[in-house]
C-alpha cells in the first residue's frame, strides 16, 4: 500500500469534496424550507415531499430521464469505443486528424444548434418526434466524449502488447477482446459516466427534439424557470441525489468483495 | 471483459425494467390512445388541479407539454413533427405566426365564454378580431423596487433610473425589445419605433446608464431582486407580484412616460389534431370561476372580468396589477417589427450588453 | 487469419453516426451560414463576424475558455493524483462525478444563494472578518462555477492516466537523485500528458460557447460566442448569422485539434 496521504493533501481533499457537494447539500438544505424559495429559511417542513408522491407525471418524468440516460450512455459508448478504436488504428496523421475534428465538431457546438439541426434532419426524415428521437439525439451527442475518454488509454498502451498477443497466435476477435479492451476499461467507463453525465444535464437538444408529450426532467426544470423553480425539484433533487449516492456506495462495496483486481494493483 | 458484459447487461435491463414501469404509469394515466389533447405551455402556468377538472368534465386526456421561451416554441410548431392542439404564445409572437400562418382560426359559436373578457383587452393589433387568439394573462412592463435599500426613494419614470445615485443597483431583463423599448420610451418615443437615428439615440442612452446596471439577467432576476442582490430591476408585472408576495419591502410601478403591455393568449396552432378539443378547452379557460381559480394560483392579472368577482378584494383593486383604462391606453403592445428591424434591435442590444465591460 | 471485412464491418456505426449526425448537420450549418435574414444567398454574415463587436466577443470567448481550462487542469491534477494514492479511489472518483448528475440550473441557483451579497460565502467572509464582497457577476464567481462544471471532465481521464504509471519508475527517479519537483516534471507528467489533453480539449472546447452560465453568473458582464449564437438563433431568428458564428467555432476547434495535436515526432514508445 502507498504511504498514506500526508494531513496537508486530506486537507486539499477535503476542500475539494466540500466545495463540490456545496451547492448540492444548499438545495437538500432550502428543500425542507417551508418559505417558498431559496432564501430565507423560514420553517421546517416536508410538504414538498409529500407534493412529490402525488405527481404521477413528474414522476414519469424522472423514470423518462434515467431510461434515456442509461439507454444513450450504453450505445453511446459501445459505438465511441469502436471509433476510438477505427480512429487510433489510422496510421495516415491528416487522416485521424480530420475525425478528430468531425468527433469534436458535436462538442464544440452550442446545443441551439445541435437541437435545430437535429430536428431538421429528424423532421426531413420523418421521423415522429418523442422518445426515440430524444434517444437517438442523446446517442448522437454523446458518442464524441466517450471517443474523447478512451482514446488516451489507447494511445498509451503500447503496441507491443499487440504484436506479443499476435505472435502468440492471437486472432483479430482474441485481440481485441482480451487485449485491448481489458486495458482501455477505465477509459469505457470514463466514457460511460460521461455520457450519463451530458444526458442528464442536456436540456436544448432534448427540448428541441422531443414532442408528444414526452420530457426529462431537465426540460421541465428549465420551462419553470420563467415562473420560478418551486421547492419540490429541490425535493427530487435531493430524493435523486440520495438514491444516487445509496448506489455508487452500495455497488462499490458489493463490487469489493472477492474481487481480486487485475487492473491497478500496487504494492 | 467479462466485467464489462456484465455490466451493460444489467444497465440494460434495468432500463427495460424502467421503460415497463413507464408504460404501465402511462396507460394508467390513459395516455395511450383514445380522445387526449395536448397543451403546450410556459411551465407551472396553469393550477394543475384545473386540468383534472377539465378531464372529468369532458372525458378528454390531457397530455401537458412545457416550454421557456417563444421562439423556441414556435420553431418546435414551425419544423412540424408535432402535435399541439393548444399552445399559450405572447402577443408578438402569436402576430409573427398570424403571418406565418401557423394558426388555425378560432370558431367564436364554440366559445360562449369569450364574453367574460373584458373588451379593453380584445381586437388587439397582433390579432384583429381575435380571428386566432383568446387572452390567458396580461401585464405590464415596469420597475420594481425597494425602498428600504434606497432610503425610501420612489420612482415614477424611467428617467429616474438615471440617477447617478443609483450606481450597480439596477437589474435589467435580457430582452432586446424590452430593454430599447424603455430607452426608446425614455426618450418620448414609441416602443415600436424603427427609425434608425432613434435607435441610435436610444442605445446612446442606454449606455449612459452602464454604471447602474449591475447585471442583464433573465428569469433568475427574480430571485435576485428577492435576495437583496439589486434594489431596482425592470421586470415583467406578473414577477413583481410574484416577488412582492415573498418581500414586503417590494413596490411596482409602470412608469408614466409609457410602457410595454403584454399578453399570453391560447391558439390553436396548426398542427392541432383535437380542434374540437382545443375550442372545448378554451371555453372552460374563459369560465369566470376558472379563470378566477387559475389566476389565484398563478398570480398575474387576469383578463378575465368576470372572474374578477370570484377573487380577493385586495388583489383585484391592487392597482399596480389592474391598471385603470387610463393608464392602459397609454401603454403599447409590441407590433411584430419584422426581421430585419428585430435584427437591428438585437444587434444594438448585443453591443449594449458588450459594452458592459 | 486476419479478416478484414468483419474488422471494418465492426467501424460501420461509428462512421454511419459520422455522416448522420456530424457531416450532414454541418453542412447544413454551413449552408444556412451563407443566407442573410431575409433568406438571399449572401456573404454578409461573414462580413458581419469581423466587425469588433464579434472580434471582441471571440477574444473575450478564447480568453475565459483558457482561463477555465486553467484552473480546471491546476485543481484537478492535483486531486486525481491523490485520489490515485487513497484506499478507495475509485468510490472516490464515483462520488467526485456524482454532484455533476444534478440539474446545472438548480446548481446555479444554489451558486446564486450561495455567492449573494446575503449569502452563505459572504456570511463566511463576514466571521473571518473580511467583510461582505461583491461576487456574484463578477469574473471571480464566472471562472469558480465554470470550474465547478468542468471539473469532472479533467479529472477522470487525468485519474485514468495517473492510475497506470508503474511505481517503480518513481522509485527509480527518486533512486538516481530526482527531487520531488523533477520526478514530477520529467516522470510523471510527460507520462500522463494524453489524460491531460484528453481533459483539456473537454473542457476548452465546450467553454468557448458557454452561454447559460454567462447570464446566471456573470450577469451577462461576461459575453462568448455562444450568446450571441442563442441571441440569433431564438430571438432574432436569424438562423444566417447564427450558423455563421458556428462555423467559425469549428474552424477554431479544428485549428486547436491540429495545433495541439499528435505530432510526428515521438518517443521510444512508438518506434516500431
Amino acid at each position: 500500500m502507498r504511504d498514506k496521504l500526508a494531513i496537508s493533501s486530506k486537507a486539499y481533499l477535503f476542500i475539494i469534496f466540500f466545495i463540490l457537494y456545496a451547492p448540492i447539500f444548499y438545495l437538500v438544505y432550502y428543500s425542507f424550507n417551508s418559505g417558498g424559495t431559496m432564501s430565507n429559511f423560514e420553517g421546517f417542513t416536508l410538504d414538498w415531499y409529500k407534493e412529490l408522491f402525488g405527481d404521477t407525471r413528474l414522476l414519469i418524468i424522472v423514470l423518462n430521464t434515467f431510461v434515456i440516460a442509461l439507454l444513450s450512455a450504453l450505445v453511446s459508448t459501445i459505438i465511441g469505443v469502436l471509433g476510438a478504436i477505427w480512429i487510433h488504428s489510422i496510421k495516415q496523421r491528416q487522416t485521424q486528424n480530420t475525425l478528430l475534428s468531425l468527433n469534436n465538431v458535436l462538442i464544440v457546438s452550442p446545443d441551439v444548434i445541435i437541437g435545430a439541426s437535429f430536428l431538421i434532419l429528424l423532421t426531413m426524415a420523418g421521423i415522429k418526434l418523442g422518445f426515440y428521437s430524444v434517444l437517438l439525439s442523446h446517442i448522437a451527442f454523446s458518442i464524441p466524449i466517450v471517443v474523447l475518454m478512451v482514446l488516451p488509454k489507447l494511445k498509451e498502451m503500447s503496441p507491443s502488447l499487440i504484436d506479443a498477443a499476435r505472435d502468440l497466435g492471437a486472432s483479430q476477435w482474441q485481440v481485441l477482446t482480451k487485449v485491448i479492451i481489458p486495458y482501455i476499461t477505465p477509459g469505457i467507463f470514463a466514457g460511460f459516466f460521461m455520457a450519463l453525465t451530458y444526458s442528464f444535464d442536456d436540456f436544448a437538444v432534448t427540448f428541441f427534439v422531443t414532442g408528444n408529450g414526452f420530457s426529462t426532467l431537465s426540460v421541465e426544470i428549465y420551462s419553470l424557470a420563467r415562473r420560478g423553480i418551486s421547492l419540490n425539484i429541490n425535493a427530487l433533487s435531493t430524493l435523486l441525489f440520495i438514491f444516487t449516492m445509496l448506489l455508487v456506495v452500495g455497488y462499490y462495496f458489493i463490487a469489493q468483495r472477492g474481487n481480486t483486481r487485475g487492473l491497478g494493483v500496487r504494492k | 471483459m467479462t466485467k464489462l458484459i456484465r455490466a451493460f447487461i444489467s444497465i440494460a435491463l434495468v432500463s427495460g425494467g424502467l421503460l415497463y414501469l413507464i408504460h404501465h404509469l402511462n396507460s394508467s394515466q390513459g395516455l395511450a390512445g383514445g380522445n387526449t389533447l395536448t397543451i403546450y405551455n410556459w411551465g407551472d402556468y396553469i393550477d394543475e388541479e384545473l386540468i383534472d377538472r377539465f378531464e372529468e368534465e369532458t372525458g378528454i386526456k390531457v397530455i401537458y407539454e412545457t416550454f421557456d421561451s417563444n421562439e423556441a416554441m414556435m420553431t418546435k410548431i414551425e419544423q412540424g413533427g408535432t402535435t399541439y392542439d393548444i399552445a399559450v404564445p405572447s402577443e408578438y409572437m402569436i402576430d409573427k405566426m398570424r403571418q406565418e400562418d401557423l394558426l388555425i382560426p378560432l370558431d367564436h359559436s364554440k366559445l360562449p365564454n369569450l364574453k367574460n373578457i373584458d373588451e379593453r383587452f380584445m381586437d388587439l393589433p397582433f390579432d384583429p378580431g381575435n380571428q386566432y387568439s383568446v387572452p390567458y394573462f396580461w401585464g405590464t412592463v415596469g420597475i420594481v423596487y425597494n425602498s428600504t435599500m434606497l432610503d425610501g426613494k420612489e420612482f415614477t419614470s424611467w428617467n429616474d433610473l438615471w440617477d447617478p445615485s443609483l450606481k450597480n443597483e439596477i437589474i435589467l431583463v435580457d430582452g432586446a425589445r424590452e430593454i430599447i423599448g424603455m430607452g426608446l420610451n425614455s426618450l418620448g418615443y414609441s416602443l415600436n419605433d424603427t427609425n434608425l437615428d432613434h435607435l441610435i439615440e436610444a442605445k446612446a442612452k442606454l449606455m449612459k446608464l452602464t454604471p447602474n446596471v449591475k447585471a442583464i439577467v433573465g428569469d433568475e432576476g427574480k430571485v435576485l431582486i428577492q435576495n437583496r442582490e439589486a434594489a431596482i430591476g425592470i421586470v415583467w408585472s406578473g414577477d413583481a407580484a410574484d416577488i412582492m408576495w415573498e418581500n414586503e419591502d417590494l413596490n411596482y410601478v409602470v412608469p408614466s412616460e409609457g410602457s410595454n403591455l403584454w399578453f399570453d393568449n391560447m391558439v390553436i396552432p396548426k398542427t392541432a389534431k383535437n380542434i374540437d378539443g382545443a375550442h372545448q378547452f378554451i371555453n372552460f379557460m374563459l369560465d369566470a370561476e376558472v379563470a378566477a381559480q387559475n389566476t389565484e394560483y398563478v398570480s398575474y392579472s387576469t383578463p378575465n372580468k368576470e372572474a374578477l368577482q370570484y377573487m380577493p378584494e385586495d388583489m383585484v383593486s391592487d392597482e399596480r396589477f389592474y391598471p385603470s383604462p387610463e393608464l392602459t391606453e397609454k401603454l403599447e403592445v409590441y407590433e411584430n417589427l419584422g426581421k430585419k428591424n428585430l435584427a437591428i434591435y438585437n444587434q444594438l442590444f448585443l453591443e449594449f450588453k458588450m459594452g458592459q465591460n | 487469419m486476419e479478416n478484414k471485412v468483419t474488422r471494418n464491418l465492426v467501424f460501420i456505426p461509428y462512421a454511419l453516426w459520422i455522416l448522420i449526425f456530424v457531416i450532414a448537420p454541418v453542412t447544413l450549418v454551413l449552408y444556412y451560414s451563407f443566407f442573410d435574414i431575409e433568406g438571399n444567398l449572401s456573404l454578409v454574415n461573414y462580413k458581419t463576424f469581423f466587425t469588433p463587436v464579434y472580434l471582441k466577443m471571440t477574444l473575450s470567448s478564447f480568453w475565459y475558455a483558457f482561463l477555465i481550462t486553467a484552473v480546471t487542469l491546476l485543481v484537478a491534477y492535483p486531486t486525481a493524483y491523490l485520489i490515485t494514492r487513497t484506499k478507495h479511489k475509485h468510490l472516490w472518483l464515483l462520488l467526485i462525478i456524482a454532484p455533476s448528475w444534478i440539474n446545472l440550473l438548480l446548481k446555479a441557483y444554489a451558486f446564486i444563494g450561495i455567492f449573494g451579497t446575503y449569502g452563505t460565502a459572504n456570511a463566511i467572509l463576514e466571521v473571518f472578518g473580511i467583510g461582505s464582497k461583491q461576487l456574484l457577476f463578477t469574473d471571480f464567481s464566472f471562472v469558480f462555477v465554470s470550474v465547478y462544471i468542468f471539473i469532472p471532465f479533467m479529472i477522470l481521464p487525468i485519474f485514468n492516466s495517473l492510475n497506470e504509471l508503474n511505481p517503480s519508475l518513481l522509485d527509480a527517479s527518486r533512486d538516481l537523485g530526482a527531487s520531488k519537483w523533477t520526478t514530477f516534471r520529467r516522470v510523471i507528467f510527460p507520462l500522463t500528458i494524453q489524460g491531460v489533453k484528453s481533459g483539456c480539449q473537454v473542457v476548452f472546447i465546450p467553454a468557448l460557447s458557454l452561454f447559460m452560465l454567462t447570464r446566471l453568473i456573470a450577469g451577462n458582464k461576461v459575453i462568448t460566442l455562444g450568446t450571441a449564437i442563442e441571441q440569433q438563433f431564438l430571438v432574432t431568428q436569424d438562423w444566417g448569422m447564427g450558423s455563421t458564428i458556428a462555423v467559425f467555432l469549428i474552424i477554431f476547434m479544428v485549428v486547436i485539434m491540429v495545433a495541439t495535436g499528435n505530432r510526428k515526432k515521438r518517443g521510444a514508445k512508438n518506434e516500431r
